[in-house]
C-alpha cells in the first residue's frame, strides 16, 4: 500500500507549476510537502487527489490513478481552512462521507459520534460551522476526512489558518490522532514546525522542483543546499573562510572549500571555546540568552549562551561550536 | 489595472449618456424638416398651440407630402400620436375624456361609436361643407353632430383563387360554404377579442344568422376553421398568399386585398361579396382640446380631395366623398358589396360584451 | 458625514442611510407605477364615481376568471420547470467549461429575450406549421410553453452561470475528495450553494411567464387566455375596467406571494473569500449537459433560423433586398420614418433606459443589502429591506395595458403633466428592467464579506472610498451583466413603449409590429429584416459586455 509519483508535472497554461517530482509515501507514514508559497506544492496535492491533471505517473499499490476520478480515488482531502458545508450541521458534515457509501443510519450516528470524541468535539452535533471558531471548524474537517477511513489523507495547509499556540496544540493533536487511525497521510504546509510536529517523513518543494525527501531527521540534519538550509530554519549558511573557521571550532573535517547551514544554536558561549569576538547585541529569552557576536575571522553571527551568563554589548566573548547544530551543504 | 478599466467604463457610460442619449437625440434631429421644428425642442410637455395632436390607431397613414402640404398652408404643424387598434383607441379616449392626450381623433368606427360618443368624448363638430355621400355613413343617431365619416371598408372572406384553381376545386361563395367539408382546416380569421376585422366578422355572422350564430361558429370550428389573434398572423402566416408559407387558401380579410396580389396583370385572390361587413371610420373634434381650430381644420382637411384620393393606397380603406376617383388597380380588382351585412352600433354596444363571451366559449370548446 | 454617524446610534444611523439609498428609487417608483396602477385600479373600483368594491370581488366568481387563473398558473410552473431544466446544465457548460466561442454562444442565447414577441410568433408558427407540422403542436399549450421557455432560458443561463462562475470550487473539491461522484457533489453542495440565484431566476421567469402577453396570444391562439391577455382584453377591447382592476389586483396579490416565498428560500449567507475556479475543459463526464445545451441551442436557434431564411427570401429567391429596404419607409408607405432612424433611436433609448436602470438598481440593491457597518441588524430593520426588496419586484407583476393606460389617465397634469415628455419611454423601459438589474445586484453584494468593509473602514476609509473599494470590484461583474440586461430588455420592450411611444419616434419593436400589420410581402419581409437587425444588434451588444468582462477577469 503505497503512493507513488513518477515524474509528475502539472502546467497552467503552459507554465509547469510542478515539474517531474517522483517520490514514495509508504504505508502508515505522515508525509509533510514543505515548501515556500507558489512553490508548486498545493498543485502537486491536487494533482495525487485527482483535481488537476498531471502528466507523469500517479499510482497507489503500483495502480495507475491516471483515468481513476477524484471521487474514486478513495483518498480523503482537508483543506485550509477546512471548507465545511456551511448549510449542513456538524454531524451532517461528519456523516456526509459516510452518506455517500450508504452507510446504516445506527452505524453512521455511531461513528460520528466516535469522530467527534476523537476530535475532541462531543456534543457539538447540531452545531452549524458558521457559528465555530477556526480551530473548531478544522476539527471538524479533520473529522470529515478521517470518516471514510481513507487510504490516503490528503492535508492542505491544515493549521496555518489558526493562531500560533492553538496551532502547536493542534498539532500534537493531529499527529496523535493519525498515529491512532493508523492514516497515510500527505500534508502541505510553509511551516516547517507544523511539518516537524506532524510528519515522519519530509519532502522539500521549491519552483516546482522536488528539493530533497527523506525522513524528517535525515532532511532536517542534511539540507540538501543552502536554500533548503535557511527554509528548513538554519538560520545563517556560511562560506569560504568563515566556514573553515566554524568548521575547525566543530571539529569537522572538511577537504576544500565547504558551505556550513548553522542553527541559531550553533555556537555557545564558553570560556574555553575556539572562538572569540566581540558581542554586537544580546537579548533575553525565558530559555537562553541570545547573542549576535562579531567573531574573528567569520563575521556576524548568532549565539546562545545560558541565562545566568550576561554579556552586554562591546563585551569580548569566547564560543565553541556544537557539531550537531552545524550541517555541511553541497 | 483595475481602477484604469473602471476609469474606462466610467467615461464610456459618462459619453454614452450624454452623447447617445434621448436627449442628443432632440438637439441633433435635423431642423430641415418642418415636422421637427415645433414640438420636440428641449423636450418641453406641452405642445405649441400650433401643434395639432391627433389621437389615432396604428394604421394610420397618409404620404408625407400631403400632411406637409396642409402644415404649409395652414400653418399649423401635425403630432401623431398612434397606438393599438380601433378598440384600444376608443378606450384611451374615454379614459382620458375631458383631458385628451390630443386636439382631434380619427379611427373610431362604428363598432365602438356609440362607446365613445356615450362617454362624452367629441366635442360637436360638423364640417361647414359637406361632400357628396358622406352623411350616408353617419352613426345613426348622431348623425354627424360629433363623428364624421372619413373612410368605409368591407371585411369579407377572401379565397385564394390560384390554389383553388390548381387543386380543382371551386372556391366558397357564401358563409354556408365553409361549413361544408370540401373546405375543412382551409379557413382562418383572426379573433373577434382580439382585431377588428375579426369582429367584424362576428357581427357579419350575427347579422346574417340572428341567434343562429353561435350555432354557425360551432359547426364553423368543427370544419377546422383556425383562430389567431391578429390580421396579420391570419393573413402573413397562415394564408397561401401571404408572406409566409401559408397553407390555408381561405382568409378573413377585406375587400380590396384583390387589389393587392396583382401580379402581371392578374390578381390571385377574391373577396366573396356575400360575406362582408360594412366599417366605417370617423374623425371628430375632442372634448377639452387645447387647438379647437386646428382640429377642426384637420377634420375639415380629411374630407379633402387630395386626402380622400389617397386613403386607398395608404390605408386600404374607400374614401367616403362620392365620385373620389379610385387607383387604377383597385378600379379594377377591389370590389365592393352591393349590399354588405350590418348591425347597428348602438345595438354592437349592447351586446359586445355578451357576444364576445359567447365567442369565446364556443371558439376555446 | 462620518462624524454625524457616529454621534447618531448605530441603528438610526443605518437606518438613515438605508432611507437615504432608497429615496430616490422609491420616488421614482411611486410616480411612475404606483400612481398609474392605482389610478387605474382605482377607476375599476370606483366605476361611476363611488366606491364599489362588492363589484370587482363578483369579477372573482366568474367562472372564466378561474379557468383563466388555472391556465396562467399552470402553464407558468411546467414553463418555469423546463427553463431550469434547459437552463442548468447550460448555465454550468457555459460558465464552467472552457469552450470554444462560449461568449458569442452566451450572447446569442440572450437574443430572444429581446425579439418582439410578434416576430417570435412569427418565427415559431412558420417552424411548427412548416418542418415541425408533424409534432402537431400548433396552437396548443405545448407550443406556449415552448414559446415561454424560449424566451426565458436567458434568464437562468445569465442569473445562475453568473453565480456559479463566482461559485468557491473547495466544497465540491472536498466532497469529491470525500467520495462524491460528480452527481452527489451537484446535489449535496452545488446545489445548495445555487439556490439563492436559482431561486431567484425561477421567481423571475415565472412572473415573467405568468405576466407574458404576446407568447399566449401569437402561440396560443385564443383558445388559451392569461391573466395578463384577460386584463388587455378587458381593457382595450370591453372596457370592462372593474374587471381588469379585480385581475391586476390578482396579479399583484399572486406576484407578491411569489416574491413572499422567493424571499424564505433565498437565505442571505455571509460569505467568506472564494476561490472562484477557471474553466476547465470539458470531460466525459459533462457529456449529459453538452447533450442539453446542445439541444437548446438547436431549439433556440431554429425560429432564429427560420427568420433569417425568411428574411433574405423574396418570391422564392435569395436576395438583401429586404435589408436594403430598411432605410426606405416600406411598400405603401407603412412607415412615417425609416428602419434604421428607428434604430438609432432604440439605441438611444436603450443607453437611456440602461443608464436609468442601473442607477436605481444600484441604489435599490445597495439599500436591500448592505448591512451596515454595525454588528446586527433588527427585526425592523430586515423586514424594511424586505419590503423594499419586493417593491422594487412589483412592476414583473403589472400588465403592460395597465401601466400604459396609467400613465395617460394619471400623469396628465402639473405637477406631473409628464405624458408628451421623450423621458417617459426610457423610464417606463427602465422600470421593466429594474427588477433584473436587483436581482443580479443583490446577491453579488449580500455575498460580500462586510468585514472587508470594516477593514477598509479601519484603514481610514470613508463611506465613499469603502465603496469604491470593497463594493465595486465585486459588483463590476455583475453590474456590467445587469447592464447587458437592461440593454436588452430596453431594445426589445414592446408592451409599454407601444402605449408611451410617439409616432414619429417608434423604436424597433413598434416598427417590426407595424410593418407585420400592414399588407405587402414587402413590408414582411423587411419586418424579418428588422428583426434579424434587432437580434443581431443585441448579439453584438451582449457579446461587447462578454469581452469587456474578460480582462476585468483577469485582473480580479
Amino acid at each position: 500500500m503505497t503512493l507513488s509519483l513518477r515524474d509528475v508535472a502539472v502546467a497552467y497554461d503552459g507554465v509547469e507549476a510542478i515539474r517531474e517530482v517522483s517520490l514514495d509515501l509508504p504505508d502508515g507514514q505522515v508525509l509533510a510537502v514543505l515548501g515556500p508559497s507558489g512553490s508548486g506544492k498545493s498543485t502537486l496535492l491536487r494533482a495525487i487527489a485527482g483535481l488537476e491533471p498531471a502528466k507523469g505517473t500517479i499510482a497507489w499499490d503500483g495502480r495507475d490513478l491516471g483515468g481513476v476520478p477524484t471521487h474514486k480515488r478513495g483518498f480523503a482531502l482537508m483543506f485550509q481552512d477546512g471548507q465545511l458545508f456551511a448549510h449542513l450541521s456538524v454531524a451532517a458534515n461528519v456523516a456526509y462521507p459516510l452518506k455517500l457509501r450508504r452507510t446504516p443510519r445506527a452505524e453512521r450516528q455511531r461513528r460520528v459520534a466516535e469522530l467527534l470524541t476523537l476530535v475532541g468535539l462531543e456534543g457539538y452535533d447540531g452545531r452549524l460551522p458558521g457559528t465555530l471558531s477556526g480551530g473548531e471548524r478544522q476539527r471538524v474537517a479533520l473529522a470529515r476526512a478521517l470518516a471514510v477511513e481513507p487510504r490516503l489523507l490528503l492535508l492542505d495547509e491544515p493549521l496555518s489558518a489558526l493562531d500560533a499556540g492553538l496551532r502547536e496544540r493542534l498539532a500534537a493533536d493531529l499527529r496523535a490522532i493519525l498515529v491512532a487511525a493508523g492514516t497515510t497521510a500527505l500534508l502541505v504546509t510553509h511551516d516547517q514546525e507544523e511539518a516537524y510536529a506532524v510528519a515522519d517523513r519530509l519532502a522539500v518543494v521549491r519552483d516546482g522542483h522536488l528539493v530533497q525527501e527523506g525522513p524528517v531527521a535525515e532532511v532536517w540534519r542534511q539540507p540538501a543546499d543552502a536554500a533548503t538550509a535557511l527554509f528548513l530554519g538554519y538560520a545563517r549558511v556560511l562560506t569560504g573562510a568563515a566556514a573553515a573557521a566554524v568548521c575547525a571550532a566543530a571539529g569537522v573535517a572538511t577537504d576544500g572549500p565547504v558551505a556550513v547551514a548553522v542553527r541559531r544554536s550553533a555556537l555557545v558561549l564558553a570560556e574555553d571555546g575556539p572562538l572569540s569576538g566581540v558581542v554586537v547585541s544580546a537579548r533575553v529569552t525565558p530559555d537562553q540568552l541570545r547573542l549576535v557576536v562579531d567573531v574573528e575571522g567569520v563575521g556576524e553571527v548568532d549565539a546562545v549562551a545560558g541565562t545566568t551568563a550576561h554579556p552586554g554589548p562591546g563585551e569580548r566573548v569566547r564560543l565553541r561550536a556544537e557539531q550537531a547544530r552545524l550541517s555541511i551543504v553541497p | 489595472m483595475r481602477m484604469r478599466a473602471l476609469a474606462t467604463v466610467g467615461t464610456a457610460v459618462l459619453l454614452a449618456t450624454t452623447g447617445c442619449s434621448v436627449s442628443a437625440k432632440e438637439d441633433s434631429t435635423p431642423a430641415g424638416t418642418p415636422s421637427n421644428q415645433a414640438s420636440q425642442s428641449g423636450g418641453s410637455t406641452a405642445p405649441k398651440i400650433s401643434d395639432v395632436v391627433l389621437v389615432t390607431h396604428d394604421s394610420w397613414n397618409l404620404p408625407k407630402k400631403l400632411v406637409a402640404q396642409w402644415e404649409q398652408q395652414t400653418g399649423y404643424h401635425l403630432v401623431v400620436r398612434a397606438s393599438g387598434d380601433a378598440g384600444k383607441l376608443t378606450n384611451k379616449l374615454v379614459l382620458t375624456q375631458g383631458n385628451p392626450d390630443g386636439d382631434v381623433s380619427f379611427g373610431v368606427d362604428n363598432t365602438f361609436a356609440t362607446r365613445a360618443l356615450k362617454a362624452d368624448v367629441f366635442a360637436p363638430y360638423t364640417p361647414s361643407t359637406l361632400p357628396a355621400g358622406v352623411s350616408s355613413y353617419d352613426v345613426a343617431g348622431d348623425d354627424g353632430q360629433h363623428l364624421t365619416p372619413v373612410d368605409h371598408s368591407g371585411v369579407c372572406v377572401n379565397v385564394d383563387t390560384t390554389w383553388f384553381a390548381s387543386h380543382k376545386i371551386p372556391a366558397p361563395q357564401s358563409l354556408d360554404d365553409l361549413l361544408k367539408p370540401a373546405y375543412k382546416n382551409l379557413f382562418v380569421t383572426p379573433g373577434a377579442t382580439t382585431s377588428s376585422p375579426g369582429m367584424a366578422f362576428l357581427l357579419a355572422t350575427i347579422a346574417q344568422y340572428g341567434d343562429g350564430w353561435q350555432d354557425y361558429w360551432t359547426k364553423l370550428m368543427a370544419n377546422g376553421a383556425q383562430i389567431t389573434d391578429g390580421w396579420d398572423q391570419a393573413y402573413e402566416v397562415e394564408f397561401t398568399q401571404g408572406g409566409g408559407n401559408g397553407k390555408r387558401p381561405i382568409v378573413l380579410s377585406y375587400d380590396s386585398d384583390p387589389a393587392f396580389t396583382v401580379k402581371d396583370g392578374q390578381t390571385s385572390t377574391k373577396a366573396l361579396l356575400d360575406t362582408c361587413f360594412s366599417e366605417v371610420e370617423y374623425a371628430g373634434v375632442l372634448n377639452g382640446a387645447k387647438n379647437v381650430p386646428g382640429a377642426e381644420a384637420f377634420v375639415d382637411w380629411l374630407l379633402s380631395p387630395q386626402v380622400q384620393a389617397k386613403l386607398p393606397d395608404s390605408m386600404y380603406v374607400y374614401p367616403v366623398v362620392a365620385g373620389t376617383a379610385l387607383p387604377a388597380e383597385w378600379a379594377k380588382f377591389a370590389i365592393q358589396s352591393p349590399k354588405p351585412l350590418t348591425v347597428s352600433p348602438t345595438e354592437i354596444d349592447t351586446h359586445r360584451e355578451e357576444w364576445l363571451q359567447q365567442w369565446s366559449d364556443v371558439t376555446s370548446r | 458625514m462620518e462624524r454625524r454617524h457616529l454621534s447618531l446610534s448605530p441603528s438610526a444611523g443605518r437606518y438613515a442611510t438605508l432611507l437615504a439609498l432608497a429615496a430616490v428609487p422609491v420616488a421614482v417608483l411611486a410616480v411612475f407605477f404606483v400612481l398609474p396602477v392605482i389610478g387605474m385600479v382605482g377607476r375599476g373600483f370606483r366605476p361611476e364615481g363611488h366606491w364599489d368594491v362588492g363589484g370587482v370581488l363578483e369579477v372573482l366568481r366568474r367562472p372564466r376568471v378561474h379557468r383563466v387563473l388555472w391556465f396562467t398558473l399552470w402553464s407558468s410552473t411546467v414553463a418555469t420547470a423546463f427553463t431550469l431544466a434547459l437552463g442548468l446544465p447550460a448555465a454550468y457548460v457555459l460558465h464552467r467549461l472552457a469552450l470554444p466561442l462560449r461568449g458569442v454562444v452566451r450572447a446569442a442565447l440572450l437574443v430572444p429575450f429581446v425579439l418582439p414577441t410578434v416576430v417570435v410568433g412569427v418565427a415559431f408558427r412558420e417552424l411548427l406549421t412548416g418542418p415541425l407540422s408533424w409534432l402537431s403542436i400548433d396552437g396548443t399549450p405545448t407550443a406556449i410553453i415552448a414559446g415561454l421557455v424560449f424566451f426565458n432560458v436567458a434568464v437562468v443561463i445569465r442569473a445562475v452561470g453568473a453565480a456559479w462562475e463566482g461559485l468557491d470550487v473547495r466544497p465540491a473539491e472536498a466532497a469529491a475528495a470525500l467520495g462524491a461522484g460528480p452527481f452527489t457533489v451537484f446535489r449535496t453542495v452545488t446545489l445548495p450553494a445555487l439556490r439563492p440565484s436559482i431561486v431567484g431566476a425561477a421567481s423571475v421567469v415565472f412572473l415573467f411567464c405568468a405576466t407574458s402577453f404576446g407568447v399566449v396570444l401569437t402561440l396560443g391562439g385564443l383558445r388559451y387566455a392569461s391573466v395578463e391577455t384577460e386584463i388587455y382584453l378587458l381593457t382595450t377591447n370591453l372596457l370592462d375596467l372593474q374587471g381588469a382592476a379585480a385581475l391586476s389586483l390578482l396579479q399583484l396579490t399572486v406576484v407578491v406571494t411569489l416574491l413572499g416565498i422567493g424571499a424564505r428560500l433565498r437565505p442571505q449567507r455571509a460569505s467568506t473569500q472564494r476561490a472562484p475556479s477557471r474553466p476547465r475543459r470539458p470531460r466525459l463526464a459533462d457529456l449529459p449537459q453538452l447533450t442539453v445545451t446542445a439541444l437548446l441551442l438547436i431549439f433556440v436557434a431554429a425560429p432564429l433560423a427560420a427568420l433569417l431564411v425568411g428574411s433574405l427570401r423574396t418570391e422564392g429567391h435569395w436576395t438583401l433586398a429586404n435589408y436594403r429596404a430598411l432605410t426606405s419607409t416600406g411598400s405603401h408607405q407603412a412607415l412615417l420614418e425609416p428602419v434604421t432612424t428607428a434604430l438609432d433611436l432604440s439605441l438611444r433609448i436603450a443607453v437611456d433606459a440602461t443608464s436609468f436602470a442601473l442607477v436605481l438598481g444600484l441604489l435599490v440593491a445597495l439599500s436591500v443589502s448592505r448591512r451596515g457597518t454595525g454588528h446586527r441588524e433588527g427585526r425592523a430593520e430586515r423586514r424594511v429591506r424586505g419590503t423594499l426588496d419586493a417593491f422594487f419586484m412589483l412592476p414583473l407583476g403589472v400588465s403592460a395595458v395597465t401601466l400604459g393606460f396609467g400613465f395617460l389617465v394619471t400623469l396628465d397634469r402639473p405637477p406631473l403633466d409628464l405624458r408628451d415628455s421623450p423621458w417617459l419611454v426610457p423610464i417606463a423601459q427602465a422600470l421593466v428592467a429594474l427588477p433584473l438589474v436587483v436581482r443580479t445586484l443583490v446577491p453579488a453584494l449580500a455575498g460580500i464579506d462586510d468585514r472587508q468593509r470594516q477593514a477598509a473602514a479601519s484603514l481610514g476609509a470613508g463611506p465613499l472610498r469603502r465603496m469604491l473599494v470593497v463594493d465595486v470590484p465585486v459588483l463590476w461583474r455583475p453590474l456590467l451583466a445587469s447592464a447587458g440586461f437592461a440593454f436588452a430588455v430596453s431594445l426589445g420592450e414592446f408592451g409599454a413603449t407601444s402605449f408611451l411611444a410617439r409616432d414619429e419616434n417608434a423604436t424597433v419593436p413598434v416598427v417590426i409590429y407595424r410593418l407585420i400589420g400592414h399588407p405587402g410581402s414587402m413590408n414582411y419581409g423587411m419586418a424579418l429584416a428588422a428583426s434579424c437587425v434587432l437580434a443581431a444588434t443585441t448579439a453584438v451588444v451582449m457579446l461587447i459586455v462578454e469581452r469587456l468582462r474578460v480582462p476585468s477577469l483577469g485582473v480580479l
